[in-house]
């Protein structure tokens, strides 16, 4: 007789155990991460109409007609996504090195060990990111309007500032009839993607995207410095003190050691950085709803107008899974690029 | 190994449990287009949903709520939106949509096409009594579904000072007594005309040149000759500087601009009036009908709201009776009061006139007035073809109108 339970049995019990522990969590992400993935996947498949349970018996399935309408069928829906998903191109390519080479050297200037007021400026720059985005959104309507301090500014310097947030030129095409071509060459105006001719994808952001983007970096760059900062202070004393005594210059260290002791760092700002403005919403909600002439539409933005404006929410959620697949792709892009040389 | 299988398997479980919990109470998926006007009202407490323009209607419509509830003893929670459109689809998603909500002409050719609504509109008193144009608005496939709210129209605000320091004499009577009168009236500083830069501040100028938006078999015809040279007359005026939208001004939207005396003369409805009298006191106007285009046709816009009542309502008799109580000709001229809007029906109509002489313009015109364009799923063309018209400075009329035209067209062949 053997009154200990065998070793299998035991481990089982423990088995059992830790799943009964685990149980509440796996119940909250099933409830407020699976399953709302699945419903919009399903909606997006669907032609649900936003009355009642997308499972409701009178809901059926459209295969791909959702994504066909934005992806392959000529039509404003494929014309729309082109233009948001050029627009937020854009945004992401200006804002996401803009805010993070910023955010990096305010954290290397306030990490200074004899700056004076080290605290005071570690505060100011954080400070936008702690302010509600409506209250900022707001602000910069003002500062960017047509008498704004903006235009104030260029007005004394003699220039003529723009309607900003009137403007739909792209500033690429600004640049381009700057160098005397105004007419699209006949290879860019009759051959495109989504519906788009390549002039138009080439067109830039317009000024009043600029405007936006110069408000996305004035307000994130302080979150990223507070990510930079404690990765900068815990990188060793010596190891500068050691590259000094070999007489590396200033930008040698930052080139060859502080950079390189940040990887993991700047991997993460990034991230943050391409998911974040791949899903800028708010600012286009609050100031342009995707005005003027559509040249500040986001795919998400796009994705909440055409469900809960245009009760097509098919095709809204079919446009949140694009977007979801576009952060995937370009996160993938990015971690092999930024991936340690040597490591697998 | 068996650990992963496991987690899959109760993944799958608890989406299927939750598909089932979600499909056990589809309540909207039977659809039936009868009217239910023979509801009897019961007790369940009532909710009243609306996008409010600002204190003075919040209190107005919960006064006359609480009128109702004292009358029928059935309770009714009044919800201001602050986005009504969203606010009313997450009811309707989630089978809890207000039984009483203000519905705009866009959103209810949406729902009327999903039929979620109660066709009780031929069953309230005096019916017939419903402006026509606004019983246009408010009929689907060529029936007659929801209540009128109120109606407004667009109209020409003149500056009276600047009119006379200008030295004019009657208002403009067609297009080019309007452009001589902007002319005029354009100094250093103030601009002559100024329109909202959108689809339902210029639409009302295809009409007046004897163009439309829709045809009565419901097809598209933006494209046509007369909207053409509509369009580039507005933009003559424009290019001329005699004509602004309100972004060049620095002003939000037009009433800004004629408060701030940027502009002399502005198209626009009764909504300002409000703005007018709190923010701008001392500027004096007069509010005419909109000149006549070309060879004499006289047109405006005219925007409206219905009260929506979902046809699945836990208190269906209950939200028919505070409907009626709504749009009985007294209380509509409450709200008249109250913050300016117009009345739907013509009885009060002819009260509001007489009570407000100054604003008669805008009855006047309601012989008259299209409705602003309204097709279901047409949202985005819509939106579209707005802001491409807030760029009618420096685009093509024709091709405005030839993008407008394909992309509403195939709004409108999807959904026959």
């Amino acid at each position: 007789m053997n009154l200990l339970p065998r070793r299998g049995s035991l481990r089982r019990q423990e088995a059992a155990a830790g799943w009964l522990m685990t149980v509440p969590a796996i119940a909250l992400l099933l409830v407020f991460l699976v399953a709302p993935i699945a419903m919009a996947a399903w909606v997006s498949l669907s032609n649900w109409t936003g009355i009642g349970s997308p499972f409701a018996s009178g809901v059926s399935s459209v295969g791909m007609r959702n994504y066909a309408a934005l992806l392959t069928e000529p039509g404003l829906a494929q014309q729309q996504l082109g233009e948001s998903l050029r627009n937020n191109l854009y945004y992401v390519i200006l804002v996401v090195p803009l805010q993070t080479v910023l955010s990096l050297g305010l954290a290397l200037a306030v990490s200074r060990k004899r700056l004076a007021g080290r605290g005071f400026f570690r505060t100011a720059y954080y400070f936008p990111s702690i302010t509600s985005s409506v209250a900022i959104s707001i602000m910069f309507l003002f500062v960017f309007g047509n008498a704004g301090v903006v235009n104030a500014v260029i007005g004394y310097l003699g220039a003529h500032g723009p309607d900003w947030f009137d403007n739909p030129s792209g500033v690429l095409h600004l640049v381009y009839s700057g160098l005397g071509v105004t007419q699209p060459p006949a290879a860019l105006a009759d051959h495109g993607l989504l519906g788009m001719p390549w002039w138009e994808w080439l067109a830039g952001p317009s000024v009043a995207m600029i405007a936006i983007i110069t408000l996305a970096v004035w307000t994130t760059s302080g979150t990223f410095m507070l990510i930079f900062l404690p990765a900068i202070y815990a990188i060793p004393a010596e190891l500068e003190e050691a590259a000094i005594v070999d007489g590396a210059n200033a930008w040698q260290r930052l080139r060859r050691v502080i950079l390189p002791m940040l990887r993991p760092t700047l991997f993460l700002v990034l991230t943050l950085g391409l998911i974040g403005t791949w899903q800028v919403f708010d600012q286009i909600y609050l100031m342009s709803q995707g005005n003027p002439a559509g040249t500040t539409l986001t795919p998400a933005y796009l994705s909440y107008v055409e469900s809960f404006g245009n009760q097509q929410w098919g095709q809204g959620a079919a446009i949140s899974f694009i977007l979801f697949a576009i952060i995937v792709i370009f996160t993938i892009l990015q971690r092999l690029m930024l991936r340690d040389r040597g490591a697998t | 190994m068996k650990g992963r299988r496991l987690t899959t398997v109760m993944l799958s479980a608890g989406v299927l449990a939750l598909a089932a919990a979600c499909s056990s109470n589809g309540g909207f998926s039977s659809p039936s287009s009868s009217s239910t006007a023979g509801a009897k009202p019961n007790k369940t407490p009532l909710t009243l949903m609306f996008g409010s323009s600002g204190p003075a209607e919040t209190s107005a419509v919960q006064a006359a709520a609480a009128a109702f509830t004292k009358q029928s003893g059935i309770k009714v929670k009044v919800i201001p939106a602050s986005n009504l459109t969203q606010q009313v689809a997450q009811g309707f998603a989630g089978n809890h949509p207000p039984d009483v909500f203000y519905l705009d002409s866009l959103t209810f050719q949406n729902y009327a096409k999903d039929g979620v609504l109660d066709p009780y509109a031929p069953t309230m008193p005096n019916a017939t009594g419903f402006s026509p144009v606004l019983k246009e608005t408010f009929s689907y496939q060529g029936k007659f579904i929801c209540a009128p709210k109120d109606v407004s129209t667009d109209a020409l605000y003149v500056n009276t000072q600047d009119w006379q320091q200008a030295g004019l004499g009657a208002p403009p009577a067609n297009w080019s007594q309007l452009r001589a009168d902007a002319q005029k009236l354009t100094t250093h500083g103030r601009t002559g005309l100024v329109l909202d830069n959108s689809e339902s501040g210029i639409d009302m100028f295809l009409y007046q040149n004897g163009g439309s938006v829709q045809d009565r078999a419901g097809n598209v015809v933006l494209d046509s000759q007369q909207n053409v040279q509509a369009l580039a007359f507005v933009k003559s005026m424009l290019a001329s500087h005699i004509m602004k939208f309100p972004p060049q001004l620095n002003a939000g939207f037009s009433g800004q601009a004629f408060g701030e005396n940027k502009a002399a003369m502005v198209i626009t409805g009764p909504w300002e009036n409000g703005t007018l009298q709190s923010d701008y006191p001392h500027i004096k106007f007069k509010v005419y009908p909109l000149p006549a285009g070309p060879t004499g046709i006289h047109a405006t816009l005219s925007f409206t709201n219905c009260w929506g009542v979902p046809k699945d309502s836990k208190n269906l008799g209950g939200a028919l009776a505070f409907v009626k109580y709504l749009t009985a000709p007294q209380q509509e001229m409450k709200f008249s009061t109250a913050f300016g809007v117009i009345p739907s029906r013509a009885a009060a109509q002819a009260t509001y006139m007489r009570a407000y002489p100054q604003y008669a313009a805008f009855v006047r015109e309601l012989s008259y007035a299209h409705p602003d364009i309204a097709i279901a799923g047409a949202t985005q063309a819509i939106s579209a073809y707005s802001s491409a018209l807030a760029q009618l400075g420096s685009s093509d009329p024709a091709s405005i109108l030839k993008t407008a035209q394909r992309n509403l067209q195939a709004v409108v062949n999807s959904s026959k």
